[in-house]
């Protein structure tokens, strides 16, 4: 008896798995994905691996080391992963090297269910196909501005001032945070607040960089003012501590990924907590009306140096594991672009930063120079060891030299 | 053994050798010479969800072409050794000219990349290296004087940290350290002051790091120290004692010469490991406050779009030449006790 079920339910499971790959509508090819490790990433995988058959293979890498690992594995022919799952910045790499191909073709053919903004082009070539929004926004304690008296900031100003009287109440001490650790993190700070300025990072049509300027200088003071109503540890914090000092209270106020919004609002969080946590657009800076907060897209690319046949099973592939059906399966993971996507809670932050107009994260070929010099030359300055000028002009000669040995600039 | 017989016997390791760390430290070298090709831009509308705009992209056929013709990218001679991010020659030049005093002209030097983490390189090698090795000295002694029983124990818990994987082992103080943490709270309660952080300052995170050494490095003096100790000859141990010596002075005057060759071997592994210190910086999410060279080449692979190679190959061969140097007084006393032996 047993071994009749068993049997019956090994059936079962050939037969959906035999409908799956149906409706897919791939004839044969290898799939292989490479992409960043979060929640939303991994729904779109195990979508895009219902599509595997006796003659379609599907396999998915997913790991926070993508960005590592993408450029050497889609160099070598053939690839070692068809797709692969980037953002605004990870795709500059790929695309400076010629590793991924235009989409067009495929698109044309495959691609009925998407719509216009999710195709990401260059030049007039579709290089990428966007599914979710993502971005830093404001995250805020709905008690402790009501037991202070105050409205949700809109302005980094504000945010400053309702820092100080959170504290002058005495109902917390350190009332904000950011993710500031020296890194990465550091660096997309800096950014963030530099394009609310909406002041370019670099001189126009060059490599040339022009941060050295009375923005660059108001963000920097906003950073470091911010820092007076952290905890001391701050230069230790990434957006994933950041979660975890929200969780057990200790955050008032403070910029986190809307991707994390799910978290801190889900079923896992503290309950008081995640009933008190608002989402908001993130407070503009220097009297400006948009955003002070890069917008960014997840989308994937497909490789170049892999057959066509197996381009075409991997683009019919992502297209089942990005359908509007999978998306409104998952509904609270991501912000989605996708079409009939419903926002939903955890949504709110990115949407309201997008539809006020916050600016996306360059695709400039050099941004990532700029990114790694801005992760390691304003370490002195958010610990308070050197001023606003110095660490400019540190930022300036780091990533000259960068751009030069990259052949960016003479 | 005939000339044939010893070239025959040494073969693969000579082979292995060559291969795997003569050829690549070759073409570190090379590689260091040169830095990437002139990228040919085209400006282009990029379009994604949130609207157009017009920048510049690289030109992949045009860069292509070049990158055929010639892959190495182009010859820079020694621009990458003697560029900001590195030994900053123009820089140093300018802060010995126009700096006022000693105490600013060394804050301005501490600004560059290189020099920040040469500093902290050498303070860690040179505090480590000989704190850890009293500790596993102090320690060897101690188990040493154990009943035969609890010996086991006693070394299995002693060599603990260095079996540890170092990033594990950082981690875990790391969060020991938290001021939510064992050692962060209680410090905290010692020290009377609620708002201590071991990670907040430079100085508090150098000690940390530290002293994370001496633990992590101890292990390995201590292991080879008692192996040490077993062969110290009980003779010269009991005619010590019958004249009248005290166990201070049994240890200062017989244990520690006849140990003392065994103490250069150690220190020399000790200063070319610690030289290249580089998980407790990432384990401590120090960075802010130390860096080493080991993590400036870290630094430049795991760039945010590409690796710079150039630039990390140039700290990897000024790393090599600092070990080198480090070395030198040590081989240069091996190489006088040889002789003296020989003679």
């Amino acid at each position: 008896m047993k071994l009749t079920l068993k049997a019956a339910l090994a059936l079962g499971a050939t037969l959906v798995a035999g409908t799956a790959s149906a409706e897919c509508g791939i004839e044969a090819g290898s799939v292989r994905i490479l992409s960043n490790d979060f929640e939303a990433l991994r729904y779109i995988n195990d979508g895009a691996m219902d599509c595997a058959s006796d003659s379609v293979t599907v396999e998915a890498n997913a790991t926070s080391e993508h960005k590592n690992i993408q450029g050497p594995a889609l160099s070598i022919d053939p690839a070692e992963y068809t797709v692969a799952v980037i953002a605004n910045n990870s795709i500059v790499p790929l695309l400076n090297d010629g590793l991924i191909r235009p989409l067009d073709d495929l698109i044309a053919e495959y691609g009925q269910q998407l719509l216009p903004n999710q195709v990401i082009s260059t030049g007039g070539e579709a290089m990428a196909i966007a599914f979710m929004g993502n971005g830093q926004h404001l995250f805020y304690r709905k008690d402790i501005l009501d037991a202070a008296g105050l409205e949700v900031p809109t302005t980094y100003e504000e945010m400053l001032a309702a820092a100080e009287t959170i504290r002058a109440q005495g109902l917390m001490e350190t009332p904000l945070a950011a993710s500031v650790k020296p890194g990465w993190d550091l660096a997309a700070e800096f950014v963030n607040l530099y394009l609310g300025t909406g002041d370019e990072f670099f001189a126009p049509g060059s490599a040339e960089l022009a941060i050295d300027n009375d923005n660059g200088r108001l963000v920097l003071d906003t950073m470091r003012a911010m820092t007076e109503y952290m905890d001391p540890d701050y230069l230790t914090f990434d957006a994933n501590v950041l979660n975890q000092l929200w969780d057990a209270g200790q955050v008032a106020l403070m910029n986190q990924w809307g991707s994390l919004a799910g978290a801190a609002i889900g079923e896992t969080a503290d309950p008081e907590i995640a009933a008190n946590t608002g989402l908001a657009a993130t407070p503009s800076i220097g009297g400006n009306s948009i955003p002070a907060a890069a917008l960014w897209w997840d989308g994937f690319s497909i490789a170049s140096n892999i057959s066509d046949e197996d381009a075409a099973a991997s683009f019919q592939a992502m297209m089942h594991g990005i359908s509007p059906e999978a998306v409104a399966a998952n509904p609270t993971v991501a912000t989605w672009l996708v079409d009939g996507y419903a926002p939903g809670d955890a949504a709110v932050g990115v949407i309201a930063n997008a539809n006020a107009g916050a600016r996306a994260y360059p695709m400039t070929p050099y941004m990532g120079l700029l990114h790694t010099a801005l992760s390691t030359e304003l370490a002195d300055f958010i610990a308070g060891r050197e001023d606003a000028d110095q660490a400019l002009a540190d930022v300036k000669a780091a990533y000259d030299d960068a751009a030069t040995a990259a052949g960016f600039l003479q | 053994m005939p000339h044939r017989t010893f070239t025959l016997f040494i073969l693969p390791a000579v082979v292995a050798m060559l291969l795997f760390i003569a050829l690549p430290i070759v073409s570190v070298i090379v590689q260091s010479l040169f830095v990437e090709h002139e990228q040919v831009m085209t400006e282009v509308e990029n379009c994604s969800p949130f609207g157009c705009t017009t920048e510049l992209r690289v030109d992949t056929a045009a860069t292509a072409e070049i990158r055929e013709e010639r892959p190495l990218g182009r010859f820079a001679g020694f621009a990458n050794y003697i560029n900001r991010n590195h030994l900053a020659f123009a820089q140093v030049r300018e802060i010995w000219q126009t700096s006022d005093s000693l105490g600013e002209g060394w804050a301005r030097l501490m600004n560059l990349p290189f020099y920040k983490a040469l500093a902290f390189t050498l303070v860690y090698c040179f505090v480590v290296t000989p704190c850890a090795m009293a500790l596993g000295f102090a320690i060897a002694l101690g188990v040493n004087t154990l009943p035969r029983l609890a010996r086991g124990p006693a070394i299995f818990v002693s060599i603990l940290p260095m079996i540890i994987t170092p990033l594990i082992g950082s981690l875990i103080l790391f969060w020991m350290f938290n001021p939510q943490g064992i050692l962060g709270a209680s410090l905290q309660v010692i020290t009377g002051d609620p708002t201590l952080s071991l990670r907040a300052s430079p100085l508090l995170t150098w000690i940390v790091l530290l002293v994370y050494g001496i633990w992590t490095n101890g292990p390995f003096s201590f292991v080879v120290f008692y192996a040490g100790l077993q062969t110290v000859p009980g003779d010269t141990l009991e005619s010590a004692m019958i004249d009248g010596a005290s166990r201070w002075e049994r240890v200062r005057y017989v244990i520690i010469p006849h140990l003392a060759p065994l103490a250069t071997f150690v220190a020399l592994v000790q200063l070319m490991d610690n030289f290249r210190v580089f998980e407790p910086i990432v384990g401590f999410s120090a960075e802010a406050n130390a860096t080493s060279l080991s993590w400036l080449v870290y630094n430049d692979l795991v760039g945010q779009d590409s690796q710079a190679f150039g630039s990390a190959a140039s700290t990897s061969v000024m790393t090599i030449a600092g070990v080198v140097v480090l070395l030198v007084p040590v081989l240069i006393r091996t190489w006088r006790d040889f002789n003296r032996k020989a003679v």
